[in-house]
């Protein structure tokens, strides 16, 4: 493999997933767990006990928890183009970011 | 042959032609271009995007179990079996940073099960050993289970005796053997639209032709009552066990190995973090399944003589008109050998990687390799048939419960070992072999109640351990997994200050810190082999797994 391009000054691929974003993926964690406080019949909706319908509730915040980190703290295409010169070139193909969704 | 119903076997026999052709279509494609999704599942720079993870991790963890065993539970015990919709909530954030991690770690390395990484994290083959058969052991009552939800439809369509299950093996054997991943996979498509349609449909049409949800939960809280055991709501002896089963179940979950051969085909670590929230959507599906418990409440369907897993099939069957509720029986039917598939294979690497490799034949050529890795995926699956046949399928929810207890063992040495290298594999060992023994003897000593709390079975009764019998005064009882994990913990941290402090050797780590965080763009990353036709580590190309 030949010896890679310097990346322009400035902008390095990032090299850690430390991020104060992360803390919000223990709400979803942690909410689910307190039984006590949704283990209840009241209030009902549309003939649920609150018990059912909130956890379905529940599944709706990890969406959204996991999709807002998942924004904030994903390499910017200034930082994907600099590693992909650090890469010695990008490979043939479709490039990543419409990765299909 | 009395009592069976013709139109609903027929629709079902169909769509399990449709199954085997386009399982066999998907094998001639292999090396074809611009087939769909196609080209992406061969081998080299063609890896799976967020949609084709989606799919499979979907298929891979919301299977035939999830059909069949969660709503019967929901049917027999109430709001305890609805553990299930936790669950999948808490998995998905709480491995969102892990998984990425060991995408990252395996693509720079090389390494294709998770008792691949624990050799070269720890430099240990007793700790991988024991990764691998660990895997192994806890894979085999999940394969079963997908079993028995052939069985419950099979059974509720008249159809009786052993050899249907014997005939499902026999395909999924056919699937496995000669197609890899890629049968399964192309399936899964065609499991996902049966079964969204069936939930979809079943939601609608079943609580409209039941007076609403209103009186479906009153049913449930009328029949519970009546029966004095089970309820709507739990009762507060019973909400750590409930939340304990949902945080041990989430965190066994990602260490299966075949959750691990999903999370490893993603193509970059961005199609993992999207699929983390595109996931529970399955999840949201599984509350409404999970319902269908209820709904034969309601409905008052009975059970097929004692087999509390036909309880949604004969909902179907008394809710449906034959040929949609043959439909639905060919969802749950094809539901269970998308994952049975993935499992034998992905149980069948860790077999020939870190047992037959290591151990039984240190010179064997790829193609020795690929051979055994077929042959073990059919062993597996044979042991997962005589499991079926020769243990009762009642219990095939609490088998799967056991086989999550046992995985958890492993949570130390992989989960852990992505972030710190600090735990001495000695320890590790030491934490393994006691989370074990105090797994086991805790579910021995599970018995299994009946209605009003009379013991039917001494023994190997469920998960939830009494914690009355370690001398507390509470009728509070805990999930055996989390209890056991504890106690693995707490001896793997003693031992490592232990092992530390006599300075006994701890190998040499095989990855570098930056491993864990490397990205598809980066130059170290490579693509990972075809998971049933790859040379184990140390082979050709695997040189560097040693560093």
């Amino acid at each position: 493999m030949s010896s890679p391009d310097t990346p322009p000054a400035g902008v390095a691929p990032r090299r850690s997933d430390r991020s104060p974003w992360n803390w919000l993926l223990v709400v979803p964690i942690v909410v689910p767990l307190l039984v006590p406080l949704y283990d209840h019949r009241d209030p009902q909706l549309f003939g649920w006990p609150f018990f059912y319908w909130v956890q379905l509730v529940f599944v709706a915040l990890g969406v959204l928890t996991t999709a807002l980190v998942y924004r904030a703290t994903r390499r910017s295409p200034e930082e994907r183009a600099a590693a992909r010169r650090a890469a010695d070139g990008p490979p043939a193909g479709p490039p990543t970011r419409d990765g299909g969704r | 042959m009395d009592g069976v119903n013709t139109v609903e076997l027929a629709i079902f026999v169909a769509f399990f032609v449709l199954v085997t052709v386009v399982g066999f279509a998907a094998a001639r494609w292999r090396r074809a271009e611009n087939l769909m999704h196609l080209d992406e599942w061969g081998l080299g720079g063609r890896s799976f995007g967020s949609w084709i993870t989606w799919f499979l991790i979907g298929g891979d963890i919301y299977t035939a179990y999830t059909f069949v065993a969660v709503p019967a539970l929901v049917f027999g015990a109430g709001a305890a079996g609805f553990f299930a919709v936790p669950y999948t909530v808490i998995v998905y954030p709480l491995i969102f940073l892990v998984v990425i991690r060991l995408w990252s770690v395996s693509h720079v390395r090389g390494f294709v099960t998770p008792a691949d990484f624990v050799r070269s994290r720890f430099d240990s083959s007793t700790l991988a050993l024991l990764v691998a058969i660990t895997g192994i052991v806890a894979t085999m009552p999940y394969i079963a289970l997908q079993l028995v939800g052939i069985e419950a439809v099979l059974e509720t369509m008249g159809v009786t005796g052993q050899w249907p299950i014997i005939v499902a093996f026999v395909i999924l054997a056919l699937y496995t053997y000669s197609s890899g991943l890629r049968a399964p996979a192309l399936i899964a498509f065609v499991k996902d639209i049966l079964i969204y349609l069936t939930i979809i449909v079943a939601v609608i049409v079943i609580p409209a032709e039941l007076g609403g949800w209103g009186a479906i939960f009153g049913a449930a809280d009328e029949k519970f009552t009546a029966a004095g055991s089970g309820g709507v709501l739990l009762p507060q002896a019973g909400q750590l066990q409930y939340a304990t089963l949902a945080l041990g179940s989430a965190l066994a979950l990602f260490l299966y190995p075949h959750s691990i051969t999903g999370v490893l085909a993603a193509k970059n670590r961005d199609v993992l973090k999207r699929n983390m929230s595109a996931l529970p959507v399955y999840s949201l599906a599984l509350g409404f399944i999970a319902l269908l418990g209820y709904m034969a409440i309601a409905a008052g369907t009975t059970p097929v003589g004692t087999d509390g897993n036909t309880i949604v099939p004969r909902l179907f069957q008394d809710m449906f008109p034959s040929w949609f509720a043959g439909v639905a029986f060919a969802a749950v039917g094809i539901g269970a050998l998308v994952p049975a598939a993935i499992m034998s294979i992905a149980a069948a690497n860790l077999f020939t990687r870190n047992i037959y490799k290591e151990y039984l034949k240190k010179d064997a050529t790829p193609e020795n390799e690929a051979k055994v890795a077929k042959i073990a995926s059919l062993v597996v699956k044979l042991g997962a048939v005589a499991a079926i046949v020769f243990i009762d399928p009642q219990f095939s929810i609490d088998l799967q419960l056991i086989g999550g207890v046992i995985i958890l063992q492993t949570l130390p040495s992989v989960a852990i070992g992505l972030y710190t290298r600090w735990l001495h594999r000695g320890a590790l060992i030491a934490g393994w072999v006691v989370g074990m023994a105090a797994g086991m003897l805790m579910l021995y000593n599970v018995p299994r109640l009946g209605p009003g709390g009379v013991v039917l079975r001494e023994h190997w009764g469920g998960s939830a351990f009494s914690l009355g019998k370690l001398g507390f005064d509470t009728k509070y009882t805990i999930y055996a997994g989390f209890l056991s994990l504890l106690v693995n913990l707490v001896v793997t941290i003693a031992g490592t200050f232990v092992l530390r402090a006599m300075k006994v050797a701890d190998g040499v780590d095989g990855t570098a810190e930056t491993d864990y965080t490397a990205e598809r763009e980066d130059p170290t990353v490579r693509d990972l082999p075809d998971p049933l036709e790859s040379v184990p580590p140390g082979a050709a190309g695997g040189a560097s797994v040693r560093g």
